[in-house]
């Protein structure tokens, strides 16, 4: 279970205060799939980088798990996100060159996993995600579906407890677009992963069980 | 973790081959020339003090210069020559030395039937070719009589003997220095090569009292020199070389010896402190280079920082540590500079391997100067990699997966 409580994140732009989130209240129960939507500057990214670990609310509190995330050290954090959560970006971010199951190995090597054991966990996570043939395919040999297949399969290897996704879809047609909604929807049905996808189009906000959407630094609509 | 740095970095090196290489350069070129620089000016620090070593080690000279006569060309004002009665008195003072034999010497064209060449006459005795270690290759020494009586007889070079006898038997002959007639008695072995070898290749040597009467027509002596017998130390053997000299010629207090003692020994010791010190000079400035390289290497891994910034985001994502991200570039810049000491090294083997073959020099490797250099590029590595590596480390993770 994560919550967030009455978060605030305020930038300093040239003097210019800019809101972009505004005392935001959520809570997110363990195996759900939300969907987080909202035009750009909405607040959803901000959102999306504090659930990660990655930026620090300006006031408020994170709990993950019950544990208060804000004011951790930047080592404590990326321990946290080595551990629980797996990340899935809009233009995949793979290393371009390098074999996809050496790509989700990556995690794994922060974690000091022994290498035969990296490659175990590797092939099966690109197993689940239906990508076992092409284990030894360089990322740029890839379609963009298959390209993003592997990035799921890199931020699900470590089994995670929460699986972050920006924009998943953004790069992708309908059909390949549909593919990684099925996985991810596959993956909260039977690895119980929690799923937060950020997203601005309607129809894959609807195969999250919630939606959650943005306006100016505030929640303005839930649905489920 | 370190091995996985370093697992990460040959792989990115190995992507990167030409730009790798090519940051690489300066630290190559730096290695390499100061160990050549170094390799070299050993091998003729070495030659040359195996050639000065080969006028005799043992071996003082005694010449009439003034002492404190540093003065300039030309200044040499009131020499006054040595004469035989100071090598006589010389030998009667030290009869356990190895040797003394009085040297006077000069220019002169040496013919044989319609053959001729210029060389130099020295007037000397037979103490001369003991003190200096020539050995005969055929015929003899001059003999006690003749050295007394001045006979006209001469012991010839091997460079003299082949331009003027040739295929003659040169042992017999008669042959015409200057004005006079001689016979030849004796031909030096050749050594060949050196510069050593060329002043005993090409001369002729006569005794020294037919060198005063039919070569220069005086009495003059040029120098003495005084060989140290076995065992005997040459600083001990100088001081009382020097209190002999003092008594023979004196001068008004106050006022510097009329006459100067080298010790070969004293020489030797100069020469190769001066060129060790030249040699450690030039590497110095070669060893700028390897600065140059390291700014290098700085420079390549700020650009590799910036091109990599997407991958450096990803990598803290999925949860890499400030220091894993750090260890991963500086593993990176200390593999790049390694590599190049290690073909630094390499190259500067071998361009001194070819030059001392070409240049006659002996090849000495001093295996200090190898492993120092190469920890040093490391060094370099370490320092030059480190500021690129920690901007990569402090690097915000949520601008650095934005960053196109």
């Amino acid at each position: 279970m994560i919550e967030l409580r009455n978060v605030s994140k305020i930038y300093n732009t040239g003097g210019a205060e800019v809101r972009a989130l505004d005392e935001v209240d959520m809570h997110i129960d363990q195996g759900e799939f939300v969907a987080v939507m909202g035009a750009s500057g909405s607040g959803k990214s901000t959102t999306m980088n504090i659930l990660g670990c990655l930026d620090n609310p300006s006031c408020g509190s994170y709990l993950f798990q019950g544990l208060e995330v804000t004011g951790l050290k930047r080592s404590q954090k990326a321990q946290l996100r080595r551990r629980y959560l797996g990340f899935v970006f809009q233009g995949f971010n793979l290393l371009s060159r390098t074999t996809a199951v050496e790509n989700v190995e990556l995690p794994l090597v922060y974690r000091g996993i022994s290498k035969r054991e990296r490659r175990k966990m590797a092939h099966s996570a690109l197993d689940k995600v239906g990508l076992a043939d092409r284990a030894l395919h360089t990322t740029t040999e890839m379609s963009g579906g298959q390209q993003q297949r592997v990035a799921i399969a890199r931020a699900i290897v470590s089994n995670p407890y929460l699986l972050l996704a920006d924009e998943p879809t953004g790069n992708l047609d309908s059909k390949r677009s549909n593919e990684i909604m099925e996985l991810l929807t596959l993956l909260q049905n039977e690895q119980g992963i929690t799923v937060v996808m950020v997203t601005h189009e309607p129809e894959m906000a609807l195969w999250a069980s919630r939606t959650i959407e943005f306006r100016d630094g505030r929640i303005i609509k839930e649905a489920h | 973790m370190f091995l996985q740095a370093l697992i990460i970095s040959f792989r990115t090196l190995w992507r990167n081959k030409l730009r790798s290489c090519l940051t690489v350069l300066g630290i190559v070129i730096g290695v390499s020339s100061v160990i050549t620089v170094v390799v070299i000016g050993q091998g003729a620090s070495q030659k040359l003090t195996n050639e000065i070593s080969s006028l005799g080690s043992n071996m003082l000279i005694v010449s009439p210069e003034e002492e404190d006569g540093v003065g300039f060309a030309g200044e040499t004002t009131n020499i006054v020559p040595f004469k035989l009665s100071d090598s006589e008195a010389l030998k009667r003072e030290f009869p356990d030395c190895g040797g003394i034999a009085p040297v006077s010497s000069f220019g002169v064209v040496a013919v044989y039937g319609n053959n001729n060449c210029r060389t130099a006459a020295t007037g000397t005795e037979s103490s001369y070719f003991t003190i200096r270690k020539w050995a005969l290759g055929s015929g003899r020494l001059f003999t006690f009589t003749e050295e007394r009586a001045g006979k006209a007889v001469c012991i010839i070079g091997e460079k003299v003997r082949k331009t003027l006898l040739g295929a003659a038997e040169p042992v017999g002959a008669i042959i015409r220095i200057d004005r006079f007639s001689y016979q030849v008695i004796g031909v030096l072995k050749s050594k060949g090569g050196s510069i050593a070898s060329k002043e005993q290749d090409d001369v002729v040597l006569v005794p020294i009292k037919a060198y005063q009467r039919r070569i220069s027509g005086n009495k003059d002596v040029d120098m003495i020199l005084v060989g140290s017998g076995a065992g005997q130390n040459t600083s001990i053997l100088k001081k009382q070389l020097k209190q002999v000299m003092k008594e023979r010629r004196p001068v008004p207090p106050g006022k510097g010896n009329n006459f100067t003692i080298e010790d070969m020994k004293e020489i030797i010791k100069t020469v190769k402190k001066q060129t060790s010190v030249l040699t450690t000079f030039i590497s110095a400035i070669a060893a700028i280079s390897l600065l140059v390289g390291g700014i290098g290497i700085m420079n390549i891994m700020l650009v590799s920082v910036t091109e990599r910034t997407r991958e450096i985001g990803v990598r803290m994502a999925v949860g890499a540590q400030e220091s894993d991200i750090l260890s991963q570039f500086l593993v990176e810049a200390v593999v790049l500079s390694l590599f190049g000491g290690l073909v630094g090294i390499i190259l500067g083997l071998i361009v001194p391997l070819v030059v001392t073959k070409y240049m006659d020099l002996p090849f000495i490797v001093d295996l200090r100067i190898v492993v120092a250099s190469f920890f040093f590029s490391g060094l370099v590595g370490v320092v030059f990699g480190y500021f690129p590596a920690r901007r990569a480390a402090r690097m915000n993770p949520i601008d650095a997966l934005r960053h196109e």
